[in-house]
């Protein structure tokens, strides 16, 4: 079965490449929040909730939207459309956060709307409830993007014909450094496939992963 | 009433994060959660946070939330009522 | 439906397994605690934890210690126990006794390390464990490296969090591994700690029941935590005696795209991952004996997992929840609710679901009231979690 990277968005160093084009870039931006923030007023969105996430969750959000701007899911079955994302540091970024509101018993107020971000799968969450995507989901952790086991994983949810689509990717943050490559899978057949200019339509593979993963 | 009322209104918008919120958006009579705001279960409890962090008044029970987030004003009522 | 079950598959079989809890250090010890009808769950003081007493369900630490140093020194490599985290010691001392004469070999490259937590070593962000542990251990995938360099495992571990469905999620995973043929057995373990953190977010959430949590029930008041760990050993060639013969047959999950920490209110979804998983599976729900749910005793998941099993046509079949004995373990709780399946279906045993009196969901579901005789041919595992996940397994005798 040969599968497709239909679409694609790559996040880092105050940059977003979107399906080969620079679609933003901003010298001067020092902070994560700075740069998410002003991505997502010029992507004009119109989703306050946006506001309430944390930082993985407005990465890998934004992330999704931007590709499904590119490529549409809506012709898909929901629960034929699966999330599998991954990155290194979990929901750790998130979970310093947290920790802050409980250290000092002094001042001991656990924050709910921080705590249900200290999982690192919630950004799935988000965008399942954006896109009405209901299938398979999971999330892993690495050291370092593995596009060989997200590759693994991913096609075999193809074959086993779990999945008709799939969004795939990394989204990485802590602290100041922050990384997403979110890619769109689809089978060959699809006949809307075929409306892609075959320049866009990369091969996914190990190796396109990688490839799409570098920071240049 | 009214500073409360004014003062409740930039910390509900601090606290939940409702960025693109401005004080003069809110209707003190307006209903918080449904229509209004359209805050949901997590604001909710958030709420109970502020008060808590803020004014020092713990809410025992948290189904008594629904009556006290009926509005930026019954807020400022029970704090009004309960505040330490 | 939408999805087929591909042919050719290796059965996946689960050779042993171990379980560590507040019940004790041994699937049989568990087992056999359950069969009393104790439960493990006890008010806590411990103000390291949180500032008032509250329900956890903890491992006794220092028969873990006592346990834990008593492992062959030629594994220990003249590390000392300190050096290890207590997570790590759970999911050391529970892969070494699930390992244990079988086999299986984590040198061998046909062997995968599946590791299901929620949040690893989460209580290293403690002022009190600053000093001890390295700030690197805080992620996942150095508790993983941990593990793996414990035992000599080859290939990296895959690691899952994905809320409280990582534990089945990660039996999923390996499952589907072996049975496409990218490895022959898997080791997989979940855990999770009960920490100051942990604590102290679900008690933000209002979520934590002042007393032993009632899954199911109508005086249900939240759910109580655990911690633990639990290890299934999967491999594509059966085992001998009584482990032979019981498979993962089926397994789905899905999203309700509702709420990130609320469940749907109708129930769908969970429904189509159980639906899904007996597709996979080949069965109808009248070949089901038993279902162990999510069941964590808050109000919302009881109520919609209870119109899931409607949805799913399983309103006829016994189930309970096992969180009224060991609490909700989170990452592990994938892996020891199944491992107490697979032995409700070996003893032939329904186990009743400790804290239920009332049925206090919209749906009459058969709920386990006693320890219960019954041929269990397949049984249902559930999970859902934050992020709006489901997930179902299947485990069938061959």
């Amino acid at each position: 079965m040969n599968l497709f990277i239909t679409s694609y968005c790559h996040l880092h160093d105050n940059r977003v490449i979107v399906n080969d084009r620079l679609v933003f870039y901003q010298e001067n931006i020092l902070k994560f929040a700075d740069f998410i923030k002003t991505v997502y007023k010029q992507e004009q969105l119109n989703y306050p909730k946006f506001y309430k996430m944390d930082s993985i969750s407005k990465l890998g959000f934004l992330a999704a939207e931007i590709v499904f701007k590119e490529r549409s899911i809506e012709g898909y079955n929901p629960g034929m459309v699966g999330v599998v994302l991954s990155n290194s540091s979990s929901s750790l970024d998130t979970d310093i956060v947290f920790n802050n509101s409980i250290k000092d018993r002094s001042g001991y107020f656990p924050s709910p709307s921080v705590f249900v971000y200290t999982l690192p799968n919630i950004v799935i969450g988000e965008i399942c409830i954006k896109n009405r995507i209901k299938g398979e989901n999971a999330f892993f952790i690495s050291e370092s993007f593995n596009g060989r086991q997200l590759f693994n994983y991913v096609s075999e949810l193809f074959e086993g014909n779990r999945v008709d689509a799939c969004l795939c990717g990394w989204v990485e943050v802590m602290g100041t450094q922050y990384h997403s490559l979110v890619t769109l899978v689809e089978k060959e057949g699809n006949p809307d496939a075929e409306t892609v200019p075959a320049a866009k339509k990369r091969l996914f593979n190990e190796e396109n992963l990688n490839l799409l993963m570098v920071r240049n | 009433m009214d500073e409360l009322i004014e003062k409740l209104k930039k910390e509900v918008i601090e606290q939940l994060n409702l960025e693109e919120v401005s004080p003069e958006d809110i209707n003190p009579d307006a209903s918080l959660f449904g229509e209004g705001l359209g805050l949901d279960s997590i604001d909710a409890l958030e709420l109970i946070v502020l008060l808590e962090k803020n004014y020092g008044i713990k809410i025992e029970d948290p189904k008594d939330g629904k009556k006290i987030f009926q509005s930026i004003r019954t807020m400022a009522e029970y704090i009004t009522e309960h505040k330490k | 439906m939408g999805r087929l079950n591909v042919d050719g598959m290796k059965p996946v079989y689960i050779l042993n397994d171990n379980i560590i809890s507040s019940l004790g250090f041994t699937t049989a010890a568990n087992v056999a605690a359950i069969e009393k009808g104790t439960i493990g769950i006890r008010l806590t003081d411990d103000p390291d934890l949180y500032p008032t007493p509250v329900q956890l369900s903890l491992v006794d630490t220092s028969e873990l210690d006592k346990r834990f140093s008593t492992l062959p020194d030629l594994l220990k490599k003249n590390k000392p126990a300190g050096s290890f985290t207590r997570l790590e010691k759970f999911m050391i001392l529970s892969v070494y006794t699930a390992l244990a004469d079988q086999p299986v070999t984590p040198g061998d490259p046909r062997t995968l390390l599946v590791i299901s937590t929620t949040k690893g070593n989460i209580s290293l962000l403690e002022a009190r464990y600053q000093s001890s542990f390295s700030h690197k251990r805080l992620y996942l995938w150095e508790l993983g490296r941990v593990v793996q360099q414990f035992f000599g495992f080859i290939n990296p571990p895959v690691i899952i969090s994905n809320a409280c469905i990582s534990g089945i999620l990660a039996l999923m995973t390996a499952s589907r591994f072996l049975k496409s043929g990218a490895y022959d057995h898997a080791v997989v373990t979940g855990g999770d700690i009960n920490s100051e953190f942990v604590i102290a977010g679900f008690q933000s959430f209002q979520a934590i029941s002042p007393s032993p949590c009632k899954p199911f029930d109508l005086n249900r008041t939240g759910l109580s935590l655990g911690e633990g760990c639990g290890t299934i050993l999967l491999s594509v060639e059966p085992g001998k005696g009584m482990n032979q013969g019981i498979t993962i047959t089926g397994a789905a999950t899905t999203n309700d795209a509702n709420h990130i920490s609320g469940p749907s209110r109708t129930g769908q979804e969970l429904a189509d991952a159980i639906g899904l998983a007996m597709h996979e599976a080949l069965i109808t729900p009248a070949d089901i004996g038993f279902i162990s749910a999510h069941g964590t005793a808050t109000s919302f998941n009881d109520e919609m997992e209870s119109k899931a099993f409607e949805l799913a046509g399983l309103t006829q079949v016994p189930v309970n929840s096992f969180k009224g004995y060991w609490g909700h373990t989170l990452g592990a709780a994938g892996l020891i609710e199944s491992i107490a399946s697979v032995s409700s279906m070996k003893e032939n045993m329904l186990y009743p679901s400790a804290g239920f009196d009332t049925l206090g969901v919209p749906v009459p579901l058969k709920v386990i009231r006693s320890l219960t005789a019954s041929q269990i041919n397949v049984c249902l595992k559930t999970a859902s979690g934050f992020g709006g996940c489901n997930a179902a397994i299947t485990f069938q005798k061959i």
